[in-house]
């Protein structure tokens, strides 16, 4: 089970054998958030933030109210009520170039069976839709279609206006966890172990109606489907709960390759029994995939892997990357990866090339002058250096404490810093002291002008 | 402060001796003359002359008809306070300098009896035969039974210290005129009753004759009438005509010259109210109606009497006492802000002087004030306080109609009185020194207020004669400062008098003395001395001692106050006993005013003898203390000493002095909880003491102890510095201990070194014993912990080292510190273990000191433009960064750790400068990833 890496488990058993979890110092000088700001409008769990524009999110969660944030300043600009339970899925609605009304809309699903279309620019409910038979787990929107789907025991199809199209008969009793677009009118649905692709039919000369037919079931995963995501114009990725990765061809839908190392049963037998005891097969569920041109980034467990699509096997993990479950990933622009966990914590880290010959050998203490921020490394990095199956490595170089509860989900502005939520009701923002600090003397200034006088303003 | 001492610069350490920095002159304006007199060896304490009272104090005199010059009350009403000194011939003396020219009567050309809305005068008197000198204000109240259907009043701020009158005398005169106008409001009020209540008896009367007429006509039919007949039609005409005058005197009294009143800073409402009496002319001129409206309320209990044709001549009548003259309540808060006027003045002229020249220069600053400064004290404290004390009207009342029954606060205070004393008065005195002595005073006034009345002063000639072969001082009147105005605090202090020359001239007018009248100065504009001086007189350093023997007196006003020992204090106890049975009012008054009264006492007598009673019972007690006061608020029936913010205990002598010694924990605990309590209250009820805002005096007293204990902690913990930089870098200080009072102790004490983040309150939380939160570190900055034993706390401790990145620790039963490095400059001056410092105020103002010069760096850096704006539009982004750390250390003169201390307080100050009105948020989380560090003992 130590022996947690591709490649067949060639590496030295005895440094996989300790992988506690790293940690940094107080010293973060590569992390940029020196402020935050609590935003306290739920009361419950938050489990949802969507990006509405450049300067607005929305959260939601299971008090069933959506709000809508300012994230610039914090400001509280709506509080959506409407759903009388848990939200359970939400995305936002581009409104239509020709239409006249620009404002931005979204949808959010309900335990109560419900699906709402909110104006977050007014905070008006535009419409309700409550004639589910179950709960809507997922909504899907294909934009090329002007059309919208929910998920849930069935899948159904529903245009702007809120008509229902069509829809598919009952697909299963647990649901559809997962959907999304794949070229030639499909979609793929996550349902339990199997996925399964539906074709839309539009309606043409020849058919009036709509039609969803299904396609194609895919059976290779052999645990429920968690994660589900479209990684490029060639390939979507899934994952599963015993840390089956499999990327598929978004054309054929055929098995491009398959990652099933992340939990592999047999190196068990040799392992001591308390490590067993600890590694429980959940840790190896893949939660949440995040990806760029390259590479695919996945929450495994406690872990995170990063796997490289075109050698087609992990080129970096980190084994340990949390003390509870990674939840959310993501990939920022300057090859930082962003991890939040259900043990509160929100880590940075970066990819890094592997340097085989340099650094490596200089002493810690060194580099402590400096600031480098690498204090732990050296005792506690758990980074398998596998010769020929890593090349890089994830280094962190900074962790965002906040949350006395676990993080759900965080939503990255490229300018106004971060935005996490968490079970303890809370949303925080966390935001690059040194740039709010300009922006704010930037505002004095402005406001100095504009009174013409420093006494006039108090 | 900014005149506190300088002992930074010896304790500076010499490593730094390359200083790159160096220190600008001072601006103008904020420079601080140097002590006058220090180079003749001279105290700067004034020495009191022989004066047969320990400390200043207010007296209220009458010139009763029946008995002449009689002294009314005093404040504070402690007969130790005046001791030996005889208010009878003191009363005799302020009162027969009344230049008040008030002329009730038929004027010639007039039918009626003519009102004079007679402006108050303002006197100087000395008598150095018995070392007091005194500001008088004299005052006219309406009173329908007196002569002329007035009752001339005095308050006279009495003092053995010429100078202080002298120098004071602008805010005397301020502070006066409020209580003057409160009275005199209250007086209107209450004559307009009186005028009612009396017409209806003259209708009444009238109704009597009328029918009796009639009966007399029908009874005898002979055609001519009787002798008896005639007196009755006389006597009906008699009273047609009274009801005349009357409703012509109600008219006049309710057509009192709001004018005056307006000004700019009237608040809406009052406004609104000052519109009212138009329709109020037109209802008063049916008096039935009027009465109807105006005193509906009382109406039920009041039945008109038949008046006799010949009303009973003086001195067998009893005159109103002065609370019966005025309304109670404004009686009441006359006597509140009196006792504030007392407060205030209270101490050495150089402490005066100096805390004014103190609140000039945090005028000055408005900017940054609210990070360490106490705001209340700047903006005036005098306005803030009358607004909040001053009662609301009465929700248990129909809503006022006479403009006499709305207090009118902010008009009081603001407007015309202040600005009047800017108007010169000239008084002439010609004295005759004979056997009587009578003199002509002339008095002009020129206002400015109405050109008419003005005309009405001219005219008025009064002729007082006095029997009294005595000595009467004039020092001086109102004086004409205008050119000087206050109203631009730059210029108050920039005008430079010398202020020797005043100095040696009085001390020459002094050598004149015996029996014979000193008139020191006829010429106002001379004889006073402008404000400017003060800004000649040295920083004083305030010390207990200076209030160390007055705070007795406080308590017993406080009594003095309830209505029997209100009676006991006169001692004539002529007129002005107010019977309690008379009202429900004073009953309740005096009911509320003992409750918290006792409650004081109770706490003193323990905390004096047993200073081993558990903290809780000084908690519970002051919760017990704070619902009394707030009982007190609803009531808004008094202002007494309380309203300073003094807790009753504080002022208490013994405790000053138990304070001295070791033994002043429980003093500590007491202040703790009481602050403590009022931050929870929070509702900024500024009667209870608090630390935030603290006010008035009561804050110094605060300070001063928090100095205290800051400077003790200091001392004993040699990581004080780290722990300091920590508040002041806006890292969130926990302490941790088991004990809540030690706790709570050291959270007041550090509370000092906290900015805040708006002017309403330090962010500050005493004591907590719930695990913290993320939230707790946006809010707080200083929080107390507690540390509990059992397994329960863990909760806590691991909380703590959760967010142990956002907090420094102090733990208080191991005494460790855990926290960031401080390697600066700033905070060993700040907090020097070696200091020779060893009072509590000396350090508190040290710290101030300190700070401002921080403030001062903050503000530069905030707003300095160039530092943080791009020279061009395509500079580097590094570029600004780098100027602004140059600016930092080499103009600023800043090493290290203290360059965060100026950043965290300019982010405060963008922050605060830039927040919207509307948005009420709380400020941002800063932080910084750096190592703590563990220190212990």
């Amino acid at each position: 089970m130590l022996r947690w890496l591709i490649g067949g488990g060639r590496e030295p058993q005895g440094l996989a054998e300790q992988s506690p979890l790293q940690t940094i110092g107080e010293e973060q000088t590569q992390n940029p958030y020196t402020e935050l700001l609590v935003l306290k409008a739920h009361h419950d769990i938050v489990r949802f933030l969507v990006q509405l524009d450049d300067y607005r999110f929305a959260s939601a969660g299971d008090d069933g109210i959506v709000v809508v944030w300012n994230a610039q300043t914090g400001e509280k600009l709506l509080e959506l009520n409407g759903h009388t339970q848990k939200i359970t899925a939400i995305i936002t609605f581009p409104s239509l170039e020709a239409c006249e009304e620009k404002n931005q809309l979204i949808l959010t699903a309900s335990a109560d069976r419900t699906v709402i279309v909110w104006d977050c620019d007014t905070g008006r409910q535009v419409q309700k839709v409550s004639c589910f038979q179950s709960t809507v787990k997922c909504l899907a929107l294909l934009q090329r279609l002007d059309v919208w789907l929910s998920g849930g025991n069935d899948l159904c199809v529903w245009n702007r206006k809120l008509d229902l199209l069509c829809k598919t008969s009952h697909l299963s009793d647990t649901g559809i966890s997962a959907l999304i677009e794949i070229p030639k009118n499909c979609v793929v649905a996550a349902v339990g172990k199997e996925l399964i692709i539906f074709r839309l039919v539009a309606p043409t000369e020849g058919s009036l109606g709509w039609d969803i037919l299904q396609v194609k079931r895919l059976l290779d995963h052999q645990d429920n489907i968690l994660s589900l995501v479209n990684v490029n114009d060639l390939s979507f990725v899934t994952g599963s709960h015993v840390g089956e990765l499999i990327i598929w061809d978004i054309l054929d839908w055929t098995v491009q390759a398959c990652e099933r190392n992340f939990w592999d049963p047999s190196p068990q037998l040799d392992t001591q029994q308390e490590i067993k005891l600890c590694q429980k097969p959940n840790d190896v569920s893949i939660h949440h995939f995040t990806w760029d041109e390259e590479n695919v980034f996945v929450a495994v467990g406690r872990g995170l892997y990063v796997y490289n699509l075109q050698m087609k096997r992990v080129i970096a993990c980190q084994k340990t990357a949390h003390d509870s479950n990674v939840l959310h990933v993501a990939k920022l622009p300057n090859r930082q990866l962003i991890s939040c966990s259900e043990d509160g914590s929100v880590r940075i880290w970066e990819l890094r090339e592997k340097q085989q010959l340099a650094a490596e050998p200089v002493p810690t203490g060194f580099f402590n002058m400096w600031g480098f921020g690498r204090v732990n490394k050296q005792a506690s990095h758990p980074v398998k250096k596998q010769e020929n199956a890593t090349s890089c490595s994830l280094e962190l170089i900074g962790d965002l404490i906040g949350h006395s509860s676990s993080v759900e989900m965080f939503l990255y502005f490229e300018d106004h810093g971060l935005v996490t939520c968490s079970a303890d009701h809370l949303i925080i923002l966390w935001k690059n002291g040194e740039r709010e600090s300009g922006l704010r003397s930037l505002k004095l200034f402005q406001k100095l002008e504009e009174n013409g006088d420093l006494y006039l303003a108090v | 402060m900014i005149s506190a001492p300088d002992v930074v610069a010896f304790t500076k350490e010499d490593e730094y001796e390359e200083e790159p920095y160096n220190e600008p002159a001072l601006p103008e304006e904020y420079s601080v003359p140097l002590f006058p007199f220090a180079s003749q060896g001279a105290s700067p304490w004034s020495k009191l002359s022989g004066a047969k009272f320990s400390r200043d104090f207010i007296l209220i005199s009458e010139f009763s008809e029946q008995v002449g010059p009689q002294p009314l009350l005093t404040i504070p009403n402690d007969t130790k306070v005046f001791g030996t000194f005889d208010l009878n011939y003191f009363s005799l003396r302020i009162m027969s300098v009344d230049y008040q020219a008030s002329f009730v009567g038929h004027p010639p050309g007039s039918a009626y009896p003519k009102l004079n809305f007679v402006e108050d005068s303002k006197v100087v008197l000395g008598d150095s035969k018995e070392g007091a000198f005194a500001y008088v204000h004299h005052l006219t109240l309406y009173d329908l039974e007196a002569r002329g259907f007035v009752r001339p009043f005095c308050m006279a701020y009495i003092s053995a210290d010429q100078h202080k009158i002298m120098q004071q005398f602008q805010e005397l005169s301020a502070e006066f005129s409020k209580a003057s106008e409160c009275l005199k409001t209250g007086n209107r009020k209450a004559f307009a009753g009186e005028l009612e209540k009396k017409l209806k008896d003259l209708d009444y009367t009238r109704t009597v004759l009328h029918t009796e007429t009639e009966i007399q006509k029908k009874a005898n039919d002979k055609g001519f009438y009787s002798s008896q007949a005639i007196e009755k039609a006389n006597e009906l005409a008699s009273v047609e005509k009274s009801i005349i005058e009357h409703q012509d005197l109600l008219r006049q009294i309710r057509s009192y010259p709001h004018r005056k009143l307006r000004g700019p800073d009237l608040c809406p409402g009052e406004t609104a109210h000052t519109q009212d009496p138009p329709s109020q002319a037109a209802t008063t001129s049916d008096p039935e109606e009027s009465a109807d409206t105006d005193h509906y309320t009382c109406r039920p209990t009041y039945t008109p009497k038949l008046i006799k044709a010949k009303s009973t001549k003086c001195f067998d009548k009893k005159l109103k006492t002065l609370e019966e003259l005025c309304d109670t309540e404004y009686f009441t808060q006359t006597l509140a802000q009196l006792s504030h006027i007392e407060h205030i003045f209270r101490g050495d002229l150089c402490y005066l002087l100096t805390s004014q020249i103190d609140r000039a220069l945090l005028k000055q600053q408005h900017i940054t004030n609210f990070l360490f400064e106490d705001l209340v004290e700047v903006d005036g404290r005098g306005e803030e306080k009358q607004e909040s004390a001053r009662p609301k009207p009465s929700h248990d009342r129909p809503p006022s109609r006479s403009v006499e029954e709305c207090p009118v606060p902010q008009v009081l205070i603001s407007v015309g009185s202040y600005k009047s004393s800017v108007e010169s008065v000239l008084i002439k005195m010609e004295q005759e020194l004979g056997e009587e002595g009578s003199r002509e005073v002339e008095v002009t006034e020129s206002s400015s207020f109405d050109p008419q009345e003005n005309l009405d002063y001219l005219d008025m000639d009064m002729k007082g004669s006095i029997s009294s072969g005595e000595s009467i001082e004039v020092l001086g009147t109102e004086k004409s400062t205008s050119v000087l105005s206050k109203s631009d605090s730059q210029a108050s202090l920039t005008v430079p008098l010398s202020p020797q020359v005043v100095r040696s001239k009085a001390v020459s007018h002094r050598t004149i003395s015996g029996d014979s009248i000193e008139v020191l100065s006829t010429c106002p504009s001379e004889a006073l001395i402008p404000d400017d001086f003060k800004a000649s007189y040295p920083s004083a350093i305030n010390e207990e001692e200076s209030y160390a023997d007055d705070g007795g007196g406080a308590i017993h006003f406080q009594a003095g106050l309830s209505p029997p020992e209100l009676g006991e204090a006169q001692e004539g106890g002529s007129g002005v006993t107010p019977s309690q049975t008379d009202s429900c009012c004073i009953g309740r008054e005096g009911g509320t005013l003992r409750v918290p009264l006792s409650t004081p006492g109770h706490t003193l007598s323990d905390e004096d003898g047993v200073v081993s009673v558990p903290p809780q019972r000084y908690r519970q007690k002051d919760q017990e203390f704070h619902m009394d006061f707030s009982v007190e608020n609803a009531n808004a029936s008094s202002r007494d000493s309380g309203s300073e913010g003094f807790p009753a205990y504080e002022l208490d002598p013994s405790h000053l002095l138990a304070s001295r010694d070791g033994s002043k924990t429980s003093l500590d605990d007491h202040s703790d909880a009481t602050s403590y309590g009022s931050s929870v209250i929070s509702t900024s009820s500024d009667r209870t003491p608090s630390s935030v805002p603290p006010t008035g005096p009561s804050s110094e007293r605060h300070k001063k102890r928090a100095g205290q204990n800051a400077l003790r902690f200091i001392r004993q913990y040699p990581f004080a510095h780290p722990a300091i930089y920590s508040l002041l870098s806006g890292r969130t200080l926990v302490i941790l201990g088991e004990e809540e009072a030690a706790v709570r102790k050291l959270v007041t004490a550090l509370s000092i070194f906290v900015p805040s983040y708006s002017l309403h309150a330090k962010p500050v939380k005493h004591w907590v014993s719930s695990p913290l939160h993320i939230t707790d570190f946006q809010k707080w900055k200083l929080i107390g912990l507690q540390r509990v034993a059992s397994p329960a706390s863990a909760g806590t401790l691991h909380a703590l080292s959760r967010y142990s990145r956002y907090t420094s620790i102090l733990d208080l039963d191991r005494k460790t510190l855990r926290c960031p490095l401080y390697r600066g400059t700033l905070v060993p001056r700040l907090a020097d273990h070696r200091t020779h410092i060893k009072r509590g105020s000396t350090y508190s103002l040290h710290v101030q000191s300190v700070l401002t010069q921080l403030c001062a760096k903050a503000f530069l850096y905030a707003f300095c433009r160039h530092l943080h704006l791009p020279a061009r539009g395509t500079e580097a982004e590094g570029l600004a960064a780098s100027r602004q750390a140059s600016f930092l250390q080499l103009n600023l003169g800043l090493v290290n750790e203290d360059v965060k201390v100026v950043q965290y307080l300019a982010e405060l100050l963008k922050l605060h400068y830039t927040r919207e009105p509307s948005a009420a948020g709380q400020p941002v989380l800063r932080f910084d990833y750096v190592p703590s560090f563990l220190y212990k003992i």
